[in-house]
């Protein structure tokens, strides 16, 4: 595979940054966008804009098609069954909003109980939490281990026949631990729980098959996925999103409505109110392409050759402290500087053209597990190579001159 | 964009070493900060006698070089002035790290004055001012009693 030729047709990567070659190791946060996804916006709006499902003129019924394309790449690439159980929403954490909402409502009674991890992101925690200060639903955590694993026990002793759903992370975005989702299913079915997996960092780096995962519920972030922001995707089984009552009112998800009564859609428009982010979901037609084009399992491996180099060379960095040790890593690497806070060692990096994020990253449990308030964060994407990890390492070790370590 | 404008040795020295890092003795008022974004947090300690002047002032807290060195900056600074003055004081401040204007604080020594110029540089890193910003917000809640949790993001 051909990085720098991939990389070439990321146009951010053609700037400067202070006058330095970009480095972008803040893929978890949000990725960058290659030209075909940014020009295929551009081109939607010039020549086959309008606003979809609603009108009868020819342009309307393009931009329907278009959008509905989208639809059918994405049933295709995580192999859901049903293009049906593809639900285009704002981003992940409507996503998981929108869960916890619906289902909340129906299925939480006081006592309740919902069972979520330590290495979870406020998106997964929150909107769980919003349901334990409307319902008196109970949140229990699995916990997390040094390492950063979550072991299938440490959910199996939390289930009781309270359980109603176990929502976890695919990948966690500070220790890049990719969570055993295989037992954690085979578990929940053995009990009739339902899961939701949060999969912001799962999708844009791994091989998604939801209908041999099993799952219930997943969730993404398109802007994650070399894809436009504003675009989220809630994958569920038709018998859920049959059984759940519609999350927000308006127009577009209505079937027939009256002075004295409402009534709905099927599934997917019974969830998707209002117009859509139009021109960003047709942009992502072209991320999937972009995706499928290389090939998700050579994303997977070129990825995980880059992080395991990376990981060698930070852990032969004394000044450097690796967060979590997980046995299955992600493309993630947080780590912390021996007497230099996070947000420093950002800002020298970001002198260096180096983009990392530093804090908490959404996941303020997770620190306080750790004992850190912050953590520096290198993420990857496609475009990464070996030369990032160099120019990265070599930056580290300038925080330590700048704070005369 | 330098640097070392930045990370000026009297920053790192107050961040490595930050004085009045503690709860001060007898304080009467106190106020918490965060900067939810980035997970600083800041815990000001005030003593203000009844002439209003500031006896004593200290801090507890976790941040990045920057927050730490402008708390502790703060504190050697504001100690044993009139509330007024600290407040004058606090604003020029805030005015140096958002629109750039030197401070032009006549009741503060040389010494002092240099100290708190090794602040400005961080104006050039508007991602950095809320961290270098949060303790004097925070001194001013505690002041004022003002019970709510100083956020950054508001
Ligand atoms: C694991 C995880 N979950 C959820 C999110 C939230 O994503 P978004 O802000 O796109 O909804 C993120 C992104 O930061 C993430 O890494």
């Amino acid at each position: 595979m051909d990085i720098k030729e991939i990389k070439s047709k990321f146009p951010i990567f053609s700037n400067k940054v202070k006058g330095k070659k970009l480095v972008y190791l803040d893929s978890a946060n949000s990725s960058q966008k290659p030209k075909v996804v940014i020009d295929r916006i551009s081109n939607f709006y010039s020549k086959e804009f309008s606003n979809v499902g609603r009108s009868m003129h020819s342009l309307a019924v393009t931009a329907t098609n278009r959008f509905e394309e989208t639809r059918d790449l994405i049933k295709n690439f995580i192999n859901a069954k049903l293009r049906e159980e593809i639900v285009f929403t704002k981003n992940a954490t409507e996503g998981i909003n929108l869960i916890a909402t619906t289902y909340g409502e129906k299925f939480i009674q006081d006592k309740d109980e919902i069972i979520i991890t330590e290495l979870e992101h406020h998106a997964n925690y929150v909107p769980w939490h919003f349901l334990r200060k409307r319902k008196g639903a109970v949140i229990k955590f699995a916990e997390c281990d040094k390492q950063g694993e979550v072991s299938i026990d440490s959910i199996k002793k939390l289930i009781t026949n309270k359980t109603k759903l176990i929502a976890v992370t695919h990948v966690s975005n500070v220790t890049g631990t990719i969570l055993p989702l295989n037992k954690i299913i085979d578990l929940a079915k053995t009990k009739k729980i339902p899961v939701l997996i949060d999969g912001c960092q799962g999708a844009p780096h791994l091989k998604l098959d939801v209908q041999k995962l099993d799952c219930d519920f997943y969730v993404m972030s398109c802007h994650k996925m070399y894809g436009p922001t504003g675009v989220g995707v809630l994958y569920a089984k038709k018998k859920w999103l049959d059984e759940l009552p519609p999350y927000q009112g308006g127009g577009g998800m209505i079937d027939e409505v009256k002075k004295d009564d409402i009534s709905f859609p099927e599934s997917p428009t019974k969830f998707e109110a209002g117009t859509l982010q139009t021109a960003e979901i047709v942009g992502f037609a072209e991320s999937i392409r972009f995706i499928e084009n290389i090939g998700i399992k050579n994303i997977t491996q070129h990825e995980k050759e880059i992080t395991e180099y990376g990981l060698e060379k930070l852990k032969k960095n004394n000044s450097v402290s690796i967060i979590g040790d997980p046995k299955d890593r992600g493309a993630i690497l947080s780590f912390t500087i021996k007497g230099i806070h996070p947000h420093d060692i950002a800002t020298i990096l970001d002198d260096d053209g180096v983009a990392i994020r530093a804090g908490h990253h959404c996941c303020q449990i997770l620190h306080e597990k750790m004992g850190i308030p912050a953590t520096a964060r290198a993420s990857l994407g496609i475009y990464n190579s070996k030369e990032d990890i160099d120019i990265l390492n070599e930056s580290i070790n300038k925080c330590n001159k700048v704070f005369n370590n | 964009m330098d640097l070392k404008e930045l990370y000026q040795e009297i920053i790192l020295d107050h961040g490595k070493n930050p004085r009045n890092k503690k709860k001060c003795d007898g304080f009467n008022k106190d106020a918490k900060g965060n900067n939810p974004l980035c997970g600083d947090k800041v815990h000001v300690f005030l003593k203000l006698n009844d002439e209003k002047q500031v006896e004593d002032i200290s801090f507890e807290g976790e941040g990045c070089a920057i927050s730490i060195a402008s708390a502790s900056i703060m504190t050697e600074i504001i100690k044993g002035k009139d509330f007024n003055v600290a407040k004058k004081i606090l604003e020029n401040f805030i005015n140096m790290l958002k629109e750039g204007y030197k401070p032009s604080i006549n009741s503060l020594s040389d010494n002092e004055n240099t100290t708190i110029m090794s602040l400005s540089g961080v104006k050039q890193f508007p991602m950095r001012v809320k961290c270098a910003t949060l303790a004097w917000h925070t001194f001013l809640h505690a002041a004022e009693d003002n019970k709510k949790v100083v956020n950054t993001e508001k």
